[in-house]
């Protein structure tokens, strides 16, 4: 079989590029990162296929000349998939900053039970150590206040 | 026959429509829910005795013959985890339906939750029923869309939070599933799981590898295994009962279906896997750990939930018989004692208005009942004789015994251990929540919040409905014999493989 460099590149870029934006604090950004990363996964699809030729219909040409029309149909559903989930996705993230006023990832319950316990360990060392990051005070979800439009 | 194998994905999918359509009728909505459920069971029933009888049931879709078409394949593991799910799915509906109408009365409609939920149960169908690596992700989609809808329902900040990471670790794993589809689809020039075996034979020995790991991973995630377990406890609690209930009971055991399926017919392992072992240890010891370290009830169950999936993964890993038959044995017994447990937690926290092991008291002495229905799904868990976890644990250590290398040995250790401390995690929370003095409910902290409303009131069709799946459990273990048999002769199925070939392909593919 023979590679296509080109598209193995692509590919590449893609799924570099997806994987590194879903690492991002901003949801928006994590929400870019799917969509690239679903081209990518939708594109790898077509690839899968093997290189392009003629067209599917019968008597049109010959066999060994067509393109496997399979992969076509997967990433198309595929894509179609992805499109609508990516649409809810967007819905959420707005209705995410609706509520709460930023789009940032929260932090993980379990990562904030453990900064708290520890923060009160060192309080009771040294109790008059200043709190450093203030912005990041406990419950992480006491954002900023919610914008006036929410809507409902 | 072969008919029946598309009803169980068909009738919920059409009730799914015409539900969205009577939506101005509750009434309707509730008569096809608990209708379509109750068939789906009876039509698993009916095929799981085929399949056991004649061998694997099989449809091939629009008159496609295999491996061109989809096929869809009822064999007895697949029949078997239908015909729990449509149980546990029909239980959990009721109770739904039950707190609805304790809470807002007959005549108010929620208009997204049963066609959502119907086609949850379509996803879920297809899952175990499809024949095919691609029809499987559309499963999961169909599955993980509604479950998105289902987790998203009236977000407050907290649960916003929450399911935003559940459907960003969803769709992640997706699309890692369409990657190794094409990685697969490249390979080998077929997405036919029966035809998949042959032709990934004949890969170079590293190929097989990363593609087997690859599934793993992406069924690992939905599983969620450890390490890939964290969205999980974050998300399930912040939803209302029912739903976690059914999330808990349906959406990771599938998960671990996908990867019993996939790895003893796709990928055949003769001897045990001992990267998946270390994978089983860790999930057992990290979960059940994780429980202990919790106070809030809903987290603690889903501690518990991840810790307890190390033990169908160690089942798995041995890639025996016995080992086997106990993974069977273990999913059908947890499907229903996790989803019970859930159900059992919703009534606690709507008697105690608090999901904090610290604030709640004496749930016991003021609701018998609800300490009946929490401590039998509860002793099942931990493993304890005679009930149904006993039945499938002991089926594993012996399987993990009889394989008899270090590396089988210490995660059987673990395993036993791991049965102590899921013990000791249950007890606190009969301790905190079931002892002492009958506490004051705490005040409704939102009373527009679903999770939390309705606080000291639970109606008969709640009751019944947990009481139903204690009861499905307890039958686990009255039953264990013959079931155990079933187990057995599926899994001797699964690492034969012949028989589901055969049908699948014809006489060909067979041999």
């Amino acid at each position: 079989m023979t590679v296509n460099i080109t598209m193995a590149v692509v590919l590449a870029g893609l799924y570099t590029v997806g994987f590194y934006l879903l690492m991002q604090r901003s949801l928006m950004r994590v929400i870019l990162g799917i969509v690239i990363l679903g081209h990518g996964a939708n594109l790898f699809l077509q690839v899968a296929g093997g290189p392009p030729g003629e067209p599917v219909f019968a008597g049109s040409a010959l066999i060994e000349a067509m393109v496997d029309p399979l992969p076509q149909a997967l990433a198309l559903t595929a894509i179609v998939i992805t499109f609508a989930l990516t649409t809810f996705l967007l819905a959420l993230a707005y209705r995410s900053w609706a509520l709460l006023g930023h789009d940032e990832v929260q932090d993980d319950v379990e990562d904030r039970r453990i900064r708290e316990a520890e923060r009160r360990r060192e309080g009771m060392d040294e109790s008059d150590e200043p709190d450093t990051e203030p912005a990041e005070a406990v419950a992480g979800f006491e954002a900023p206040e919610a914008s006036e439009e929410v809507p409902r | 026959m072969t008919v029946l194998v598309a009803l169980p994905v068909l009738l919920p999918l059409l009730a799914a429509a015409l539900s969205l359509i009577v939506m101005r009728s509750p009434r309707m909505q509730r008569l096809i829910g608990a209708t379509v459920l109750t068939a789906i069971a009876v039509i698993a029933g009916a095929l799981l005795a085929e399949a056991d009888k004649h061998g694997p049931v099989v449809l091939q879709l629009g008159g496609y013959a295999a491996p061109f078409g989809i096929t869809l394949v009822a064999d007895r593991l697949a029949a078997l985890l239908l015909l729990t799910s449509a149980l546990v799915t029909l239980a959990v509906l009721i109770f739904s339906i039950g707190q609805r109408i304790t809470d807002y009365g007959r005549q108010t409609a929620s208009t997204a939750f049963h066609p959502m939920y119907l086609m949850l149960c379509t996803g879920v169908s297809l899952a175990y029923l499809t024949g095919d690596l691609f029809n499987l992700f559309v499963a999961f989609e169909i599955m993980l869309a509604s479950s998105y809808v289902l987790i998203t329902r009236r977000t407050t900040a907290e649960r916003v939070r929450a399911s935003m990471t559940y459907v960003i670790v969803s769709l992640t794993s997706s699309l890692l599933f369409i990657t190794m589809i094409a990685l697969v689809y490249a390979a080998t020039g077929t997405v036919n799981l029966a035809a998949l075996p042959e032709k990934i034979g004949e890969l170079d020995p590293g190929v097989q590898t990363s593609l087997g790991l690859l599934m793993v991973v992406v069924f690992g995630i939905k599983a969620a295994l450890v390490p890939l377990h964290f969205w999980l406890p974050d998300s399930y609690p912040t939803a209302p009962a029912p739903i976690t209930a059914v999330f808990a009971g349906l959406l990771t055991k599938v998960g671990v279906y996908a990867l019993i399926r996939t790895q003893t017919l796709v990928f055949i392992h003769d001897e045990s896997w001992t990267v998946l072992l270390v994978v089983a240890l860790l999930t057992m010891i990290v979960g059940v750990l994780g429980a202990i370290a919790q106070n809030d009830l809903n987290r603690m169950l889903s501690f518990l939930l991840v810790s307890h999936i190390g033990y169908m993964l160690f089942g798995l890993a041995l890639f025996t018989v016995i080992g086997l038959a106990g993974v069977i044995l273990y999913v059908v017994h947890h499907i229903t004692v996790q989803a019970a447990l859930f159900l059992t937690s919703g009534l606690i926290t709507r008697h105690t208005g608090t999901v904090s092991l610290h604030a709640m008291s004496g749930v016991a002495k003021a609701y018998p009942l609800v300490a009946v229905l929490f401590a039998l799904p509860a002793l099942s868990l931990a493993g304890i004789p005679p009930f149904s976890g006993f039945v499938a644990k002991i089926a594993l250590l012996q399987a993990g015994a009889a394989v008899g290398t270090p590396a089988a040995y210490a995660v059987t250790a673990a395993a036993v251990l791991t049965s102590l401390l899921t013990l000791f995690a249950v007890t606190k929370i009969w301790v905190g929540a079931f002892w002492g003095k009958v506490g004051e409910p705490h005040p409704d902290p939102d009373p527009t919040d679903e999770v939390t409303v309705g606080t000291g009131s639970t109606s008969k069709g709640m009751l019944v409905a947990t009481g139903g799946l204690v009861a499905v459990s307890v039958l686990i273990a009255v039953f264990a014999g013959p079931l155990a048999d079933m187990s057995e002769r599926a899994a001797a199925d699964l690492l034969d493989g012949g028989a589901y070939r055969t049908a699948v392909l014809g006489e060909a593919g067979g041999d």
